[in-house]
């Protein structure tokens, strides 16, 4: 199976050996991969029932709970990287999880759907809400509540005084460079604290 | 659910006997001089020794876990649905082990026993037991089997602290603690139940401070009020009302005698109870759940308590178990957290409480049954 271009991204902004926590982890296979190839150890939060032994399988720490409130058990700067793959439009409190995950880790990395990107503007033009493979809900039924562009996240690492490491975007599996809130279907930042 | 269906169990099996004749120093600073415990076995032990599981029991089970006797064809094991050819405990890859705990009636010493210093029964004299002395007669269970390392230690509530304790007690000889329903120690409100338990036998005419036997009485009221109460606490006010509701067995009679189904089923639940159970026994058993709390050694730091544990672990809670709440597995999972080992947390949204991990709800059966798969590759 070929390893997803986001997931290998990632895995190179993984220093080997780190302390990773994973937060909506799925089925394992993110923090596998880290496991398997940076030597990760730590551990994966996933709500879902039929997630866990899945994660189990693979060989996951998986622990369950809610991210929202469930962050309380773990130390400040316990962790060299806190993971939010693809998650963070589905949370209530966006403020309060980016500020728990640099809390706990001493790097983040973020990944989202870019609401900016031109697939989703046209269908925005032509009067509907945007489905596309990054957003593959309806309006009626996702769980995303809050939409976001790259200028929009841009903004608020600014204001909350978040350093961007690295940052990557991606148009399918393809990195785009010029023109990124436009190009670029999935962003993915690599965060500290200034 | 045809999948752990009677077609799966271990089929007919023999309880066996280990006499050990070494004292054992209890907590309470007792000795017992010698003592036997009963066990099953089922599976086979691998060449290197590494496939052994050991199952701990709760408050009322015993070491009968799975299976069915040849004179009792429906006796069958408390965990069967858990242990058998091809279930989440394979019998086909595990050497299982199930064994009853000292202080006990279903055949390990216990006040029903001979003591040997008086060729009488203990009675009320067989001494307290604790969790750690449990877990100490287990190790020299294991002992006599040739187990130097378990590759599971596993049990649900009492059980489950007993796997705790394993894991502080023995850390080189357990390599995954299956610690399900458990808590890190009882709550006031726990102790409090337990201690209600208590007046009901101490308080029944018949208990004669537990020298019953010896008069050919037994406390069956105090027994069956204890047993009422406890069944209370197992199940949750959810599934109590689904079951029973304010249902009447033949309408209001206007009497004390039973007219809530709810009534009539925990009469029924304590009468049955009060047949088998020694009322010495339910003192005893519910003292060790008094009296569990590793933390105290280390000023109430669970985190301190677990440091030496090195076995990874796989901690279970049900949602509506009010008995031992999720918050009380987190508790745990947190103090592991803490010291960095690796651990598992599922936390089943199952409607029974505390009763859950005796059922067979799919997404626990599949999870623990995960968990030994990857112990075993």
């Amino acid at each position: 199976m070929s390893i997803r271009r986001d997931y290998s991204v990632i895995a190179d902004w993984i220093n080997p050996g780190s302390r990773v926590l994973d937060l909506g982890c799925g089925d394992g296979t993110l923090f596998k991969l880290l496991a398997d190839t940076r030597q990760a150890t730590g551990y994966g939060i996933e709500i879902d029932d039929d997630k866990i032994p899945l994660c189990i399988a693979n060989g996951v720490n998986v622990l369950q709970r809610d991210l929202e409130g469930g962050l309380r058990d773990f130390d400040d700067q316990s962790f060299d990287c806190v993971i939010l793959s693809q998650t963070l439009q589905a949370m209530r409190h966006t403020e309060l999880v980016l500020t728990e995950m640099l809390r706990i880790g001493r790097e983040a990395i973020v990944t989202f759907p870019n609401f900016g990107y031109w697939h989703v503007r046209m269908q925005l033009l032509m009067g509907r809400m945007p489905v596309s493979d990054d957003l593959p809900y309806q309006w009626y039924d996702t769980p995303n509540v809050h939409l976001f562009t790259i200028a929009d996240f841009d903004a608020l690492c600014e204001k909350k005084g978040y350093r961007v490491i690295s940052r990557q975007v991606l148009a399918g599996d393809t990195p785009v460079i010029a023109l990124a809130n436009i190009r670029g279907s999935l962003a993915m930042y690599r965060l500290t604290r200034s | 659910m045809s999948e752990y269906s009677q077609s799966q169990s271990v089929g007919i099996v023999a309880p066996q006997t280990a006499r050990f004749s070494e004292p054992l120093a209890l907590r309470s600073g007792a000795f017992l001089a010698d003592y036997e415990l009963v066990y099953e076995t089922y599976g086979t032990l691998n060449a290197d020794r590494s496939n052994a599981i050991l199952i701990c029991h709760a408050l009322n089970a015993s070491h009968h876990v799975a299976g069915t006797y040849a004179d009792e064809p429906d006796n069958v094991g408390w965990w069967d649905n858990m242990v058998g050819p091809g279930k989440p405990v394979d019998t086909n890859r595990f050497f299982v082990v199930g064994v009853n705990n000292l202080g006990s009636c279903f055949g390990s010493s216990g006040p029903l026993s001979i003591n040997p210093a008086t060729g009488k029964a203990w009675g009320a004299d067989f001494p307290l037991v604790t969790v750690e002395d449990w877990v100490d007669a287990q190790a020299r269970l294991a002992d006599h089997l040739g187990i130097a390392k378990f590759c599971a230690v596993m049990g649900g509530s009492l059980g489950g602290m007993q796997a705790l304790c394993w894991s502080i007690r023995y850390p080189s000889r357990v390599a995954h603690a299956l610690v399900i329903a458990a808590a890190p120690n009882l709550s006031a409100q726990n102790i409090a139940f337990n201690e209600v338990a208590r007046q009901a036998i101490l308080s029944d005419p018949q208990f004669s401070d537990g020298h019953f036997s010896e008069k050919g009485e037994k406390p069956r009221l105090g027994l069956r009020v204890a047993r009422m109460i406890g069944h209370i606490t197992y199940i949750s006010d959810e599934q109590m009302a689904e079951k029973f509701g304010r249902q009447l067995r033949e309408g209001l009679k206007f009497s004390f005698a039973p007219e809530f189904q709810i009534e009539s089923y925990l009469r029924y639940q304590g009468d049955k109870f009060a047949e088998y159970y020694d009322a010495n026994t339910y003192l005893r058993v519910t003292k060790a759940l008094d009296y569990f709390d590793p933390a105290a050694e280390h000023g109430g730091s669970l985190a301190k308590a677990l440091a030496p544990a090195s076995a990874k672990f796989l901690v279970v809670s049900f949602t509506t178990d009010w008995r031992f709440s999720p918050e009380r597995s987190r508790e745990i999972v947190k103090a592991l957290i803490d010291n960095r080992r690796d651990v598992a947390y599922a936390e089943i949204a199952a409607p029974n409480g505390h009763d859950a991990f005796l059922l067979e709800d799919p997404r626990y059966l599949a999870t623990v049954r995960a968990y030994l798969n990857r112990a075993m590759s």
